[in-house]
């Protein structure tokens, strides 16, 4: 299987590559190319860092490229900032448009409570139907570092509190997202990225 | 909930995990990669490795053991020691950490924190602090005199505002050493890790006396550490993460253990 990871030079693209490569599937990596975005059977948006960075999908023309994998049903998984991606924005960059596949606006964790960012193993509490999540058990922990976050709605499928409810998992047809990093997530995430390389197209 | 994390540190001499009191009459505790892989199993949250050689050649080995430590290794992974610039935080990146922690160099150079944060997020650094008490200062734990050159020398900067200044550079942890209580088993310095955590928003991961299960409970309640780190509690089968955890939850400590 061929998955394309989007690079959108905010970080550290190893640790994807590696849990990727370690589930057998061939990887290309691409920062403007877009021809993998194309080809690919599967596209993953890993992301570390700032909102902003992601302007850098727009610059490159990555974004339309993107938007008609996923219309032609692409199953694509967003990571973290990836996730965040997905939603119309989030407050960390105003005025910064993501792609708008999930209406909402990330925003921080409030002040005063926690500290912030949220960082360690957390829980995810799982939707019954969610398929990313097939196997995954309510209270399975999972490995978190962020300080924005998205709003439970009827697409989110897995919650965690953190001071309040978030999404951790998002998941509307063939596009999906995980606020937490399941390459770093042991076996609870390795089990998560399988089950999103054997989702059928 | 989130949990209280457990860190696996190895320390790393020429490739090979070593363990000795303050760095003096070393005994070889193993391969790096097998080590690591073994904490993780046995429920470690996150595997530190630290390099205690910090020589040209050394660098080399290290570069290869990081590689060869990150291959299977699927939990939060902080590679440490020498790490004096961008380029040598980039290398160690590359080789598959996903974490740097720096010490001296940020201490030297305060901008080092925020030039590896900008390029590869707040999240992959972590700011290592080795601190003693001073007993004459007016404040002896928040103004504890931080050292650089592993605990050799005063750097002439006091714990709390030292954390503040890290945190405001952009650093994603702190990594706090008690020089205190190193190498005693005899328990976690809480007063000195709660001055640092009440500080800082930032996580604040304790290190520095573990000896028993009630030290962890401790650093955790009293100490208000986000997370622990110990070495020599884990080697030689003294424990392993997954029964010290337990144990802990029975404590009333949120912790991570799988279903």
């Amino acid at each position: 299987m061929r998955v394309t990871v989007i690079d959108y030079k905010a970080g550290n693209l190893t640790s994807v590559l590696k849990a990727l490569r370690h589930l057998g599937v061939d990887v290309t990596v691409t920062d403007a190319d877009l021809a993998p975005i194309e080809s690919a059977e599967r596209i993953v948006l890993p992301g570390v860092g700032h909102f902003a960075a992601t302007q850098r999908l727009d610059a490159t023309g990555m974004t339309p490229a993107i938007r008609a994998a996923v219309q032609r049903g692409v199953p694509f998984l967003g990571i973290c900032v990836g996730m965040q991606w997905l939603f119309a924005g989030s407050t960390e960059a105003p005025g910064h448009a993501g792609l708008g596949w999930f209406a909402e606006e990330c925003t921080r964790f409030p002040e005063g409570g926690e500290k912030v960012p949220h960082v360690g193993w957390n829980s995810v509490t799982p939707k019954a139907d969610s398929r990313l999540l097939a196997g995954v058990e309510p209270g399975e922990f999972v490995y978190f570092t962020h300080s924005y976050k998205a709003p439970v709605t009827a697409d989110t499928a897995a919650s965690t509190e953190y001071m309040q409810l978030f999404a951790s998992v998002v998941e509307r047809g063939n596009v999906m997202g995980v606020q937490f990093h399941p390459e770093k997530s042991s076996e609870a995430g390795l089990k998560i990225l399988r089950n999103f390389l054997e989702i059928p197209r | 909930m989130i949990t209280k994390r457990i860190i696996a540190c190895l320390d790393v001499h020429a490739g090979r995990v070593v363990k000795g009191v303050q760095f003096v009459d070393l005994v070889d505790a193993g391969d790096p990669a097998e080590l690591a892989a073994r904490h993780a199993r046995e429920g470690a949250d996150e595997i530190v490795l630290l390099d205690i050689t910090a020589t040209h050649e050394g660098r080399r080995t290290l570069l290869d053991t990081v590689k060869r430590t990150a291959e299977e290794l699927f939990v939060p992974f902080t590679v440490g020691g020498g790490i004096r610039t961008v380029e040598d935080a980039e290398q160690v990146f590359l080789a598959g950490a996903d974490k740097v922690s720096i010490n001296s160099a940020a201490l030297k150079n305060p901008e080092l924190i925020s030039e590896i944060g900008k390029i590869f997020g707040s999240q992959a650094v972590v700011v290592a602090i080795d601190a003693r008490r001073d007993k004459e200062a007016a404040d002896p734990v928040c103004d504890a005199q931080v050292f650089v050159q592993g605990g050799r020398k005063p750097a002439g900067r006091r714990v709390v505002e030292w954390a503040r200044e890290a945190e405001e550079r952009g650093a994603g942890e702190i990594l706090l050493t008690s020089m205190d209580s190193d190498g005693t088993r005899a328990g976690f310095d809480c007063e000195l890790t709660a001055a640092v955590s009440r500080a800082v928003s930032i996580p604040v991961i304790a290190s520095g006396g573990a000896g028993t299960v009630d030290h962890f409970a401790d650093i955790f309640k009293r100490g208000k550490a986000d997370a622990a780190l110990a070495a020599s509690i884990f080697h030689f089968g003294v424990s392993s993460a997954r029964s010290l955890k337990e144990q802990l939850a029975l404590s009333g400590i949120s912790v991570r253990l799988s279903c």
